[in-house]
């Protein structure tokens, strides 16, 4: 982890990314204690107020602190999009590890499913499914778990078709070691590199997903503090109060440029292979 | 290449089938209650059973299914529930639009991505391939909203060089609506650019390294012809498929840019549908888009195949 | 005569971040016109470094650190770029290892022939394709037309490798530099390439660099050769008198680590140079051979000079006056040889396979199986049959695609055989892998081919070595550690390996811990696949001989797998050529290589080049390249290449298996009577080449 966490700090531009998401990272963490004020505390006769000394990124239609709103929106947006990911990497290496080892018509029948899944663009395969069930923080989750799944079962299952050819594959058959360990131990450990830089690739998406719905009204619903949601809200005034519109823009961007800078470096601290799709 | 082709058409039917199941599972079988959707809270029971009749939701899911997909594919897309138009036609004009705006953004995006990939790969590790490269990786997830209200602020607002709005007439012609287009265009070309050009880079240095090229170069041949004739030949080839596959980004960016600039295409349509439970639209719309992406992604396949020698045809 | 190429002081380096590595130092040598000089060198010697620079292609960070190339009277290390591309493919040509990467994958070969004519000769299109046409044809690639229109992948290797001999030699350049030209070819390949270009080199009066690690070759085709250890030149020489009598320890060492074709392990032990190369970021200081050299003394400590002797002879090391009287060998601070001690054949067989068939089904994918059509199959094994005694060592060699891994994994369960049966100690064992219990399973052991993929990178060669004693043996945990410690003991490895990880390993040593794990469950049966053939010759030798010590320690059954007929010949007790997944003949390793032979073993011995200058032998050459599966015939499969081919019963009807004396058993037509006497020995040693028995 130390070493991996060195090497990302080796060239210029993957340490600024790996700098700012460490930074959002903290701010997240410690942003209950530090938000100056309440996630959805309305103070109407500050409406609208140009960024100063009391509201550093002013207020919005409502007078509510951008600030704190930002702030508190990172700790939302973060969890959301780590435990999607993390949801979505562990099924999707459990499915890809299991399909790719074994083959024959499991292999078939889920590659013809993640396929069609793929088939969909994300965002319509999202959007069809929050429109029916319903927006909310759970379905979200399970929107991305839906939709990135395959992604990373397809990058575990082309690393396991790779290395299940090589001899020492063999040579644990040979030794009579069971599958679930041949997989665990033998397979798994050679795909984690790609499955790393997979699910920072994921986590950045996730991101970029979950304001996308929110921008869209579509996703979490207010009054959360989503980035994407408060800059939809905010667009009707943006004539009034553009800082309310452009700071949670701006939190958007930086943390995606982030987690891309930084999943550039893994990717080359780590040398897989530069893949993007998806 | 009949066996060929016919092989991928069917592999392109039975991926259609299986995202129809899914589109039809997500979109009727979901809700639980289709006719509550249609008529309301305050329906009665009674009137919800003769809808559920007429609508024929009691029967087995196998037989909704089938008779969705029969009517689907026999041009019967049903009436919209909230503007009671056929369906067809709306998703007909709609699809046209966006269409049209997909059009401006290839011919924007492609050529020049492909120009740029390919500068930054002969140029490795220099200032042109590094500002590229960091400048590809700054914008390429960021979220169409993001970059489009960015646009907007800049040209529209402070240049006054393009409208901040594109909501043409639904029936407008392509040049009239063509500086309508310019914006919207940009906002999805900035994330594409920076996707196809990334893998373009990566595909030429990949070659770079190729054996080949030490023959080429220890042939004599001049640098015009190493880079031309033996280089870019092999490197552009996997640019088909990518530009296939942007082609799906290009389609989940739609919908938040159609949104952004207020177009009338598909993408401004679904979320209309969606905040109406327009059930037949939103299948509509599902159905049309994924047949444009598994389309696109068949004739890159076909074009890929005929360009590289490499894979036989059977 | 002027010569052609001559290099003098040549340095080259290499850039890192740590600084500059000299991986080439002061290489002097010259190249006469018309001359075919031998680079002899074993991996990280820098030979392909050495025949980059001269060529002036480095990689990004290569550097010529000093020397001159003068090559027709001009300094290529100071020539600009412009007037290289000038002198490339017109005066200095390249035949590389891998054809297939060197030619451009989407450009037909005829083009890619004809497009060095246009530029060097200044042809217009009509003319330079009706001259690359006529090189196809001196390269004797069949139906020229047809070739030029086809893209490389479709081409065999062999004729891949004759396009760029064709597209080399096309603008007659003065000097080729070919980088190890057939070392991925065939045995009765590589020989009908070798032929070719020799003869086109002489009548077009083209000199050559030859770079190989294959003493053979250069015993077969070079006048003159240098041999390049760890970036220096050692020795060089006139061919027959360097093969003769080496005037460096580390030619001497070289030469008797090579297993001399028909020579068994009884006869001659081959001898292994201790060590490994030292690498261009430790280089020892004094003579860089003096911590393997088992002549080194207190002067070797400075570095030497090279020393010249009145022919055109040089060595550098200080004692060669005394190696050049006789007054010391080079081989005596070596091991002594000592036959092995076998134990005689008992009764019953370890293994015994009767009529193993497997067959690959072409892939077949979703919609073909849906539409329930057969993909076709091939036979990749057919009918093979063949027993291995307790203490025995079975050879079984044969070329690409004769099955011989496919053999090796059917008997241990890893791809299911169509049809067969498996005895393992006299008990016949289920087919699939899956249905055989762990005692079963212990009986057979393998050590595999591809020594990058014989072990998970992730796990240390302590925990991979413990899992066959934790499985298989059944060991308690706690002796688990003292086990591992001893098994790496016995292949002669510090017990502190087994916390090193495989990736950190040499070859060699790689190979040691592979041989380690194969032998941990104390296996009744041991396939050996490969086991040599990716290691260099000094490794080779070791890892050979430690394989017949463990043997002959534990009694144990042995198929050994090779392409290389001279390490079977030397490890086996029998051996067994296959043929396109046909086995073609049994015989006594010491029967093998007189007559009678099967026709094809007849071919494959004289299509091996020998160690020895001064060999006599009988020229036989197979047309074509070895034929794809799908194409063998209903009768004899070698039928289709074979100088012996009586009729069309040979295409038409399996040939009969014909016993002959001492067990000895050939598939084929001709009936073993004639083929004794219209055979005559293959090859002959010269008496001073190899160290006799």
């Amino acid at each position: 982890m130390l070493v991996v966490l060195k090497s990302l700090y080796r060239s210029r531009a993957s340490a600024f990314g790996t700098s700012i998401v460490l930074l959002f990272a903290l701010l997240a963490l410690i942003a209950p204690w530090v938000a100056p004020y309440e996630v959805n505390q309305q103070i109407l006769e500050d409406a609208r107020q140009a960024p100063s000394s009391r509201h550093i990124f002013g207020t919005d239609h409502l007078g509510r602190d951008v600030f704190s709103r930002v702030l508190l929106g990172a700790a939302q947006v973060l969890i959301l999009a780590g435990s999607g990911t993390f949801l979505a990497v562990v099924s999707g290496t459990s499915l890809g590890l299991l399909t790719g080892y074994r083959g024959g018509w499991l292999d078939d029948f889920f590659m013809r499913l993640f396929d069609s899944l793929l088939a969909i663009p994300a965002l319509l395969l999202a959007l069809l499914f929050l429109g029916m069930a319903g927006p909310s923080r759970q379905s979200v989750l399970l929107v991305i778990v839906i939709v990135y799944t395959p992604i990373v079962a397809r990058v575990v299952r082309s690393v396991v078709l790779s290395i299940k050819t090589k001899s020492f594959i063999d040579a644990a058959r040979l030794q009579g070691e069971t599958t679930a360990r041949i997989l665990f131990r033998e397979i798994l450990p050679s795909a984690i590199p790609a499955l790393a830089v997979e699910a920072s690739l994921r986590f950045s998406y996730a991101i970029f997903l979950i304001s996308s719905l929110g921008f869209l009204g579509l996703g979490v619903q207010p009054p959360n503090p989503d980035w994407g949601l408060m800059v939809k809200e905010a667009r009707a005034f943006v004539s009034q109060a553009p800082w309310a519109m452009y700071y949670p823009a701006a939190a958007i961007a930086t943390i995606v440029i982030g987690v891309n800078l930084m999943a550039d470096g893994l990717r080359k601290a780590l040398q897989v292979s530069s893949d993007l799709h998806g | 290449m009949t066996r060929f082709l016919t092989r991928r058409l069917l592999f392109l039917g039975l991926t259609l089938v299986i995202t129809s199941i899914i589109i039809f599972s997500v979109t009727q079988l979901l809700p639980g209650d289709v006719a509550r959707v249609i008529l309301g809270r305050e329906a009665g029971e009674e009137a919800l059973q003769s809808l559920r009749l007429e609508l024929g939701l009691n029967d087995p899911a196998l037989t909704q299914y089938t008779r969705w997909l029969g009517n689907f594919i026999s041009g019967d897309w049903g009436t919209s529930y909230s503007t009671r138009q056929p369906v067809f036609d709306v998703v007909a004009q709609r699809l046209r639009n966006s269409l049209m705006l997909s059009g401006v953004i290839l011919v924007l995006s492609v050529p020049t991505a492909i120009l740029l990939g390919v500068l930054a790969g002969f140029k490795r590790e220099t200032w042109i391939d590094h500002s590229i490269s960091i400048g590809s990786l700054a914008v390429v997830g960021l979220p169409e909203f993001v970059t489009g209200l960015v646009l907007i602020e800049l040209l529209a607002f402070r240049l006054g060089i393009f409208p901040a709005n594109s909501s043409i007439r639904v029936t407008a012609g392509f040049w009239e609506s063509l500086p309508m287009l310019i914006l919207p265009a940009i906002t999805a070309t900035l994330v594409l650019l920076a996707y196809i050009a990334r893998l373009t880079r990566a595909g030429v240095i990949e070659e770079l390294g190729q054996p080949y090229v030490r023959t080429a170069v220890l042939k004599g041949l001049s640098n015009a012809e190493i880079t031309f004739k033996h280089v870019l030949r092999n490197a552009l080839m996997p640019t088909v498929t990518v530009v296939a596959i942007s082609f799906g980004w290009m389609l989940s960016g739609l919908i938040v840019i159609e949104n952004v600039f207020n177009y009338p295409g598909l993408g401004r349509l679904l979320v209309f549908a969606i905040d109406r439970r327009d059930l037949p639209m939103l299948q509509a719309i599902g159905m049309v888009t994924v047949l444009g992406y598994t389309v696109a992604n068949l004739i890159a396949d076909l074009l890929y195949t005929a360009l590289n020698p490499r894979i036989r045809l059977e | 005569m002027e010569p052609l190429l001559q290099v003098d002081q040549l340095t080259v380096g290499y850039q890192s971040t740590l600084g500059i590595y000299e991986v080439v130092r002061n290489v002097t040598f010259e190249i006469a016109p018309g001359q075919i000089f031998g680079v002899v060198g074993e991996s990280g010697s820098g030979k392909s470094t050495l025949a980059l620079a001269i060529m002036r292609y480095l990689p990004v960070g290569g550097l010529i650190r000093n020397g001159t190339i003068n090559f027709e009277g001009r300094d290529l290390s100071q020539i600009d770029l412009e007037e290289m591309r000038r002198i490339w493919g017109a005066d200095l040509g390249l035949v590389p290892q891998d054809p297939l990467s060197a030619l451009n994958p989407s450009i037909r070969v005829g083009e890619q022939i004809a497009e060095v004519l246009r530029r060097h000769r200044g042809m217009q299109d009509a003319e330079a394709s009706a001259l690359s046409m006529a090189w196809m044809e001196k390269v004797r690639l069949h139906e020229p037309g047809r070739v030029a229109h086809s893209y490389p992948h479709q081409l065999s290797g062999g004729m891949q490798q004759r396009v760029m001999i064709a597209m080399a030699l096309c603008t007659e350049p003065k000097l080729l530099m070919l980088d190890e030209p057939t070392t991925n070819l065939d045995a009765t390949t590589q020989a009908t390439i070798l032929d070719l270009l020799c003869e086109l080199m002489e009548v077009h009066h083209t000199a050559a660099m030859y770079i190989t690690h294959n003493l053979g070759v250069v015993a077969q085709i070079c006048s003159e050769l240098a041999v390049l250890y760890a970036g220096e030149i050692v020795e060089r020489g006139p061919t027959q008198q360097l093969f003769h009598d080496p005037l460096h320890p580390y030619t001497r060492g070289l030469l008797d680590s090579v297993p001399r074709l028909g020579r068994t392990k009884r006869q001659v032990r081959v001898q292994a140079i201790q060590g490994r190369i030292p690498s261009v970021e430790a280089l020892p200081t004094g003579c860089i051979f003096r911590q393997r050299c088992p002549l080194a003394i207190e002067i070797c400590e400075e570095p030497p000079p090279l020393f010249m002797n009145t022919g055109r002879r040089e060595s550098r090391c200080h004692r060669w006056e005394e190696i050049a009287s006789g007054e010391l060998d080079a081989s005596q601070g070596a091991s002594p040889i000592r036959p092995f001690k076998i134990p005689p054949p008992d009764e019953q067989p370890t293994l015994l396979v009767e009529n193993l068939r497997v067959q690959f089904e072409r892939s077949q994918n979703l919609i073909d199986r849906i539409r329930h059509r057969a993909g076709g199959s091939i036979k990749a094994v057919n009918h093979v049959g063949f027993d291995i005694h307790p203490g025995e060592t079975l050879g079984l060699v044969g070329e690409s695609g004769s099955g011989k891994t496919t053999t090796a994994r059917a008997i241990l369960g890893l791809i299911r055989p169509e049809e067969g049966k498996i005895h393992l100690q006299g008990q016949q064992v289920a087919l699939k892998l899956a249905e055989r219990t762990l005692d079963i399973r212990r009986l057979a052991q393998m050590v595999f081919q591809n020594l990058n993929e014989a072990f998970n990178p992730y796990m240390t060669i302590g925990e991979a070595l413990s899992r066959p004693l934790i499985r298989l043996v059944g060991l308690p945990p706690d002796q688990v550690r003292q086990e591992v410690y001893r098994l790496l003991e016995s292949v002669q490895l510090p017990a502190h390996y087994a916390e090193r990880f495989p990736g950190s390993l040499s070859g060699g040593e790689r190979q040691r811990v592979a041989i380690a794990r194969a032998f941990a469950s104390s296996p009744a049966l041991l396939l050996a696949d490969e086991a040599v053939s990716a290691l260099d010759v000094s490794v080779q030798a070791a890892i050979l001989n430690l394989l017949g010590e463990l043997q002959a320690e534990s009694g144990s059954a042995t198929l050994f797998i090779s392409h290389d007929l001279a390490a079977v010949g030397y490890i086996a007790d029998r051996v067994a050529v296959i043929y396109l997944g046909q086995l073609m003949e049994l015989a006594r390793s010491e029967d093998l290589f007189q007559p009678p032979y099967h026709p094809y073993t007849e071919a494959l011995l004289s299509a091996i080049p020998l160690v020895d200058p001064d060999a006599e032998k009988e020229h036989i050459r197979l047309s074509g390249d070895i034929p794809a599966l799908t194409e063998v015939q209903a009768g004899c499969p070698f039928e289709s290449r074979c100088p012996r081919r009586i009729g069309e019963i040979c295409r038409d009807v399996p040939p009969p298996w014909q016993e002959g004396d001492r067990g000895m058993k050939i598939f084929c037509h001709i009936p073993i009577a004639e083929l004794e006497t219209q055979q005559a020995r293959v090859f002959q040693f010269s008496d001073k080449g190899a160290p006799e028995a």
